[in-house]
């Protein structure tokens, strides 16, 4: 794309994802206090971060790949697992990650 | 809810909810280096990189954009890619909307903040005071943290090298992990079970589709199938009784 195309793909796109940040803070208060509403939007969260985990870290391009951000990933498991505050299980990964890639991982 | 109070400093809810949102913000802003850099990397200019943290201010979005730019992908494929994984926060908003009770341009500043950082913070609170807190110190904080080091990235660019070589892209899968994780436990068994096994679910449709399907399409797939469990889930036996508000189902978040 020449740079003006691609000024207008990220406007364009910008003005969807805020549009659609603006729309969910619209809908009638009616609807959502229903309990089915709010479980189902808890399960809605839950399966999104869960599927961003998964993507994230097994996944290049398009294509299923196995490499070092797996076992960052287990290692911050076993660092949630012992309660580790938040900055520390992500600055564990990404140093695991680091660490098996500078001995050769992929 | 509880009822609701001044946002207080020497409430405890509200000084853990803003510990919470200060470590969430500077994880998260971390992360925006790993952007900025592959932004660059990807054909987009410093100013182009920053008009998506700015404007459209949504991660998951924002790299989705900027890999399809990367791959050779039109103005239509960028749209659609980005704006299919940020469906997710019209859903976040739908959720924290009824908690802030925000109107005029609060109203505006607030659907802005609203991503999964700010909505996982903010849900997890156990008072109303909490929830506020907890969402408006997020969301300015990543917005902040996220910018700054957006336009870190992209400046040095090339002269970080490979995200990859600093597990920048493993600290994205254990970030999202971090705020997953205590979803997964909590007070009602029965409401816990159901997301686990749909949290197992999604990330294995997830994996399933994303060799077939566009890039975003495998993430809204899981939103897809979460929304048709919980459709067909009657709920806890005794629903509608009083204290049944829906919150038992909501995440608990602990720093």
């Amino acid at each position: 794309m020449s740079r003006l195309a691609v000024w207008w793909a990220v406007l364009a796109a910008s003005v969807v994802v805020l549009a659609t940040k603006v729309a969910g803070h619209l809908v009638p208060r009616a609807l959502l206090e229903r309990p089915r509403v709010v479980r189902t939007a808890a399960l809605v969260t839950a399966a999104l971060l869960a599927a961003l985990v998964a993507v994230q870290t097994a996944t290049t391009d398009g294509a299923l790949v196995l490499d070092a951000r797996v076992a960052a990933l287990a290692v911050a498991a076993v660092a949630l697992l012992l309660r580790a505050p938040f900055v520390l299980v992500v600055l564990l990964a990404a140093a695991t990650a680091a660490l098996l890639r500078w001995l050769g991982l992929p | 809810m509880p009822a609701r109070s001044p946002a207080d400093r020497s409430d405890p809810a509200v000084r853990s909810a803003v510990r919470t949102a200060v470590s969430v913000s500077v994880a998260t802003g971390l992360y925006g280096v790993s952007f900025g850099a592959l932004s660059v990397a990807a054909g987009l200019d410093v100013p182009q990189t920053m008009a998506l943290s700015l404007l459209m201010f949504s991660g998951g979005s924002q790299f989705a954009a900027v890999g399809v730019v990367g791959a050779g992908g039109g103005i239509g494929a960028v749209v659609a890619t980005a704006g299919l994984l940020g469906a997710r926060n019209g859903l976040y908003g739908v959720q924290v909307a009824p908690l802030l009770g925000a109107s005029g341009w609060r109203r505006l500043l607030a659907a802005h903040l609203t991503i999964d950082e700010s909505t996982a913070v903010a849900t997890a609170q156990p008072t109303g005071a909490a929830t506020r807190a907890g969402f408006w110190w997020t969301g300015a904080g990543v917005f902040v943290l996220w910018n700054a080091f957006s336009l870190l990235g992209a400046l040095l660019g090339d002269a970080l090298g490979d995200p990859r070589r600093y597990g920048l892209d493993a600290a994205a899968g254990a970030a999202f992990l971090a705020l997953l994780w205590p979803r997964l436990s909590g007070g009602d068994p029965r409401a816990t079970r159901i997301v686990r096994v749909v949290a197992v679910a999604a990330a294995v449709l997830a994996l399933a589709l994303t060799p077939v399907a566009p890039p975003g399409v495998p993430v809204l797939a899981a939103a897809a199938l979460a929304v048709l469990v919980g459709a067909l889930d009657g709920g806890p036996r005794g629903a509608g009784e009083p204290g049944d508000d829906g919150r038992d189902a909501a995440p608990v978040v602990t720093p």
